[in-house]
């Protein structure tokens, strides 16, 4: 339990400092980076899902007047670390899969460095590729653990035997599509590498962590950490894709290193993201769920199919949050993953909890419906009061307020739980919901430093701000931790000139650097009291993943739809998305705000547009731009509210803070498809929900 | 350089946030490339170079425009006002008060073109241009969530300010 900090800037509606740059488009984002004469890179990427590169000709490319280097398997500087096959790149001549990186060209213009690019010729001894996932494979392999490093499979009780005894049962199959996190901003870079001295390199790059991209940098290129700077000051957008580095990285610091003294930069084309830059596997859930006549749980079991890459594995956590939701007298998860001719999966906004609250979450409501339940009340019936899992006691646990509190704003009571028979103008309506969870984590490595400058207090730490607020919530935090006034407080982030940070990523940023800068406020306030000196300056540090290991920590909250379908067409429509959370102490009710209506109105995107069609033939994603991969625009969102509760959570951190980044995404396609069913009665179980799926089933 | 081929060069006059450039342009050169990577002006953005993402809006002559789709040589002459052209330094435009107000960004990539965007939809509105939102098309179309919404459709958000954009524009429009 710790003492939470008084809360006086934090709470506090304050605009973003960040915002009056960002709409006049002053803000500058890596590619833009002002330096001087820059060359310009363009990836050449492999035109075979499988095989080997037998001859590459650069002459056409190199004789073009302006191109400065073309850099190959052949010529390119053999890398201090292979060991992530991902980031490995130009080092052999093995293709793994179609648009892998086989080479980068570098000219004095964009339009050169793309005109070369196009005159190099590759010839390849192409292989057969497999590419597609089912359920049905017989290589379907267990992982060792699921990301980032939970137990593959779980089993508690006699699932079996609790099913057969269940008078009423859910058994099947859902599925979410592959999905491509698509920040606004491509991954981009500005490099610059200084041969002077042994060489340093700095680095302007979109990413979610300077600290963590300049270590992965350094190991790979075998360079002293003092030799790499990496500097992000904006990111637009990230979403998971920018948590690690990918292989646009390599290709700029390995162009920079070519052309010593010389900035390069290096941006992805939108086409270029969908094989680069990671993405979400698509999964299959096969869900059971047998209960009662009263609805209390005897049997939950998720079985979980997705795939991963044949050079580097990755492994979404899929059946986590189905071991700690609801209670169940006996219970199983599992993952087993199919290692496939296609790009490297990664990190996409809510890993694990994302997909993995989607299949449980319809079928709840299946559940309800064949129970004739309120599916609101099935929720609450299933409550645990400590951690099913762990059976540690919840450090706060609000589901049951954020469902209650949910449907008295929704309007829920007294809803006709009959599907398809309410019609409107030629629509027919309905609603539906679901629950949201994220776990609530902090990373075990992050410092501040709290100085007294010019009459104000500077705090430092290479923290990342993708949009989040950070810019804008850290001084608050600071200003609480000091108990100084926010406008006294000035907050440097993105540069690893600062003291090292983590990742933005699992939602535990501000949890992990809000609680390095308590405690460097506290060092600082400790050593010089409340009257300071000019060049005063004390350092504060978290060194552990969590404050507090006995409870179970969680932000929780429930979802609730409107949806809309032509009774002719099919078309959906969602004129009304509404959640409330549970997620502590709110820092900054303006910034989060657009954090959780963010998060749910790209799950309704998840629910009802995004889709990654996977060309098998070729092994490329076929709709590979912004045109065909279609996200939600304007005109596809109605009224969308977030709210949340007050919620005291004395074991999270001295701030009383969870993350907000993430869980607003979680459960929203369920709820989606959930209301879909009550408006029409039709169940899509394959995610998104688009015209073809429902058009059959129509009344 | 531009494109080290005189015969594939052009030159061109452009008035870029109120200053004269006389350039010459590799003929390849979008207008987009042409203000990030020679002029240094990066307000405008590029989020797919297809004309799909609304990024890279400006006003081109005083009309909304997609930079990405036009080539600099075919814009001799042209006129560009871009986010950071609207107004001058210390000051906001009300569609860029409006957006700071309602929060109607987060990682703010969009948001010159979200912003420039909606500069042109008001202008659009008042000399009396329907949408396909427009119910009415003998009476002046107005500010209405859905004509707003669909007119700034052509303008992606990834971290989905939408419900923000939306009203911000409203606000804006009713600041005029
Ligand atoms: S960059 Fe021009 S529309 Fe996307
Ligand atoms: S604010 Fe990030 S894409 Fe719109």
């Amino acid at each position: 339990m710790t003492e939470l900090l008084e809360p006086r800037a934090m709470g506090r509606d304050l605009v973003r400092r960040d915002g009056v740059r960002k709409v006049r488009g002053t803000a500058t984002y890596a590619f833009e980076t002002p330096v001087e004469s820059p060359a310009f890179c363009h990836p050449l990427q492999a035109t075979v899902a499988r095989g080997r590169i037998t001859a590459v000709d650069t002459t056409a490319a190199e004789a073009l007047d302006g191109v400065l280097a073309v850099v190959t398997h052949e010529n390119a500087e053999r890398l201090a670390s292979t060991d992530d096959a991902e980031l490995a790149v130009l080092q052999s001549p093995e293709v793994a899969f179609r648009g892998q990186p086989i080479g980068v060209v570098v000219a004095e213009t964009s339009e050169l460095a793309r005109q070369a690019a196009d005159l190099v010729r590759v010839t390849y001894d192409e292989q057969p590729h497999d590419s597609v996932l089912s359920a049905d494979r017989g290589d379907l392999y267990a992982p060792e653990k699921v990301n980032p490093g939970y137990d593959t499979d779980t089993v508690q009780g006699d699932v079996d035997a609790e099913l057969a005894a269940s008078a009423v049962r859910v058994e099947q199959t859902y599925a979410t599509a592959m999905v491509h996190n698509n920040p606004l901003e491509p991954h981009a870079s500005t490099a610059l590498w200084d041969a002077a001295d042994g060489g340093k390199l700095t680095l302007w790059d979109s990413t979610q962590g300077v600290h963590p991209d300049r270590k992965a940098v350094c190991s790979l290129f075998g360079l002293d950490l003092e030799r790499v700077q990496v500097v992000c000051p904006y990111v637009g957008g990230g979403f998971g894709s920018k948590g690690t580095p990918h292989a646009n990285v390599v290709l700029v610091a390995m162009a920079a290193r070519a052309l010593p003294g010389r900035a390069v930069k290096l941006a992805l084309t939108r086409q270029q993201m969908f094989t680069m830059a990671g993405y979400r596997t698509p999964t299959i859930q096969r869900m059971q769920l047998g209960a009662d006549r009263d609805g209390r749980i005897r049997a939950l079991a998720l079985d979980v199919v997705e795939q991963t890459s044949r050079i580097k594995e990755f492994a979404e956590q899929t059946g986590v949050p189905a071991r700690m939701m609801y209670t169940a007298a006996a219970r199983r998860t599992t993952h087993r993953l199919a290692a496939l001719d296609v790009p490297v999966p990664s990190w996409f906004r809510a890993p694990g909890e994302c997909p993995g609250m989607f299949g449980p979450e319809v079928a709840m409501d299946e559940l309800a419906h064949a129970l004739g339940m309120d599916p609101v009340e099935l929720r609450i019936r299933n409550e645990p009061d400590r951690d099913p899992e762990t059976g540690q006691p919840w450090s706060s646990r609000h589901l049951v307020e954020c469902l209650r509190e949910g449907a008295e704003r929704f309007g829920w009571a007294g809803r006709d739980p009959r599907p398809g028979v309410r019609r409107e103008d030629g629509w027919l309506v309905g609603t539906g919901m679901a629950s949201s969870v994220y776990p609530t984590m902090r990373q075990a490595q992050s410092t501040a430093t709290v100085r007294f400058e010019d009459g104000r207090y500077v705090v430092e730490i290479g923290a990342a701000d993708l949009g989040t607020g950070a810019w804008t919530v850290l001084p608050q935090i600071a200003a609480d931790a000091l108990d100084a006034d926010v406008d006294d407080v000035e907050v440097r982030i993105g540069d690893t000139r600062y003291p090292i940070a983590s990742v933005a990523g699992g939602s535990s940023g501000t949890n992990t650097w809000g609680s390095a800068i308590v405690e460097a406020a506290r060092q600082f306030r400790g050593k010089f009291g409340r009257r300071p000196e000019d060049g005063d300056e004390a350092q504060g540090s978290v060194d552990q993943a969590a404050t507090d290991d006995e409870h179970a920590t969680y932000a929780f909250g429930a979802q609730f739809v409107e949806a809309r379908v032509h009774a002719d067409t099919g078309e959906v429509r969602v004129p009304r998305l509404l959640g409330v959370f549970a997620c502590g102490r709110i820092v900054n009710p303006r910034t989060a705000r657009s954090q959780f209506i963010g998060g749910m109105t790209m799950g309704l995107s998840m629910a009802l547009h995004e889709n990654s069609a996977w060309d098998a033939r070729i092994g490329q994603v076929a709709n590979h731009d912004l045109a065909e991969y279609h996200v939600t625009v304007n005109a596809d969102v109605g009224d969308v509210q977030a709210h949340w509760i007050d919620e005291h959570d004395p074991y999270v951190n001295a701030m009383g803070i969870k993350g907000i980044g993430e869980i607003g995404i979680v459960g929203t396609a369920a709820a989606v498809v959930n209301a879909v069913f009550h408006a029409t009665g039709v169940r899509v179980r394959h995610l998104p929900v688009t015209l073809d799926k429902i058009l059959p089933g129509l009344p | 350089m531009p494109g080290t081929d005189r015969a594939m060069d052009a030159d061109i006059r452009l008035r870029v946030d109120g200053e004269l450039h006389e350039l010459t342009v590799d003929t390849r050169t979008t207008l987009l490339d042409l203000l990030r990577e020679r002029l240094g002006n990066t307000s405008p953005k590029k989020g797919c170079d297809h004309g799909q993402c609304g990024a890279c809006t400006v006003l081109l002559d005083g009309e909304r425009a997609l930079l990405c789709l036009a080539l600099a040589v075919s814009h001799d002459g042209a006129e560009i006002t871009t986010a950071d052209g609207l107004a001058p330094e210390g000051e906001l435009h009300p569609v860029q008060q409006a957006f700071l107000d309602h929060d109607a960004f987060q990682c703010g990539y969009c948001t010159p073109g979200q912003v420039c965007s909606a500069v042109g939809v008001l202008s659009e509105v008042d000399r009396g241009w329907p949408s396909h939102a427009t119910r009415d098309l003998t009476a002046a179309p107005e500010l209405s969530t859905d004509e707003v919404s669909e007119r700034m459709s052509g303008n992606l958000c990834r971290c989905a300010a939408y419900a923000h954009i939306t009203p911000a524009v409203q606000q804006a429009g009713g600041a005029r």
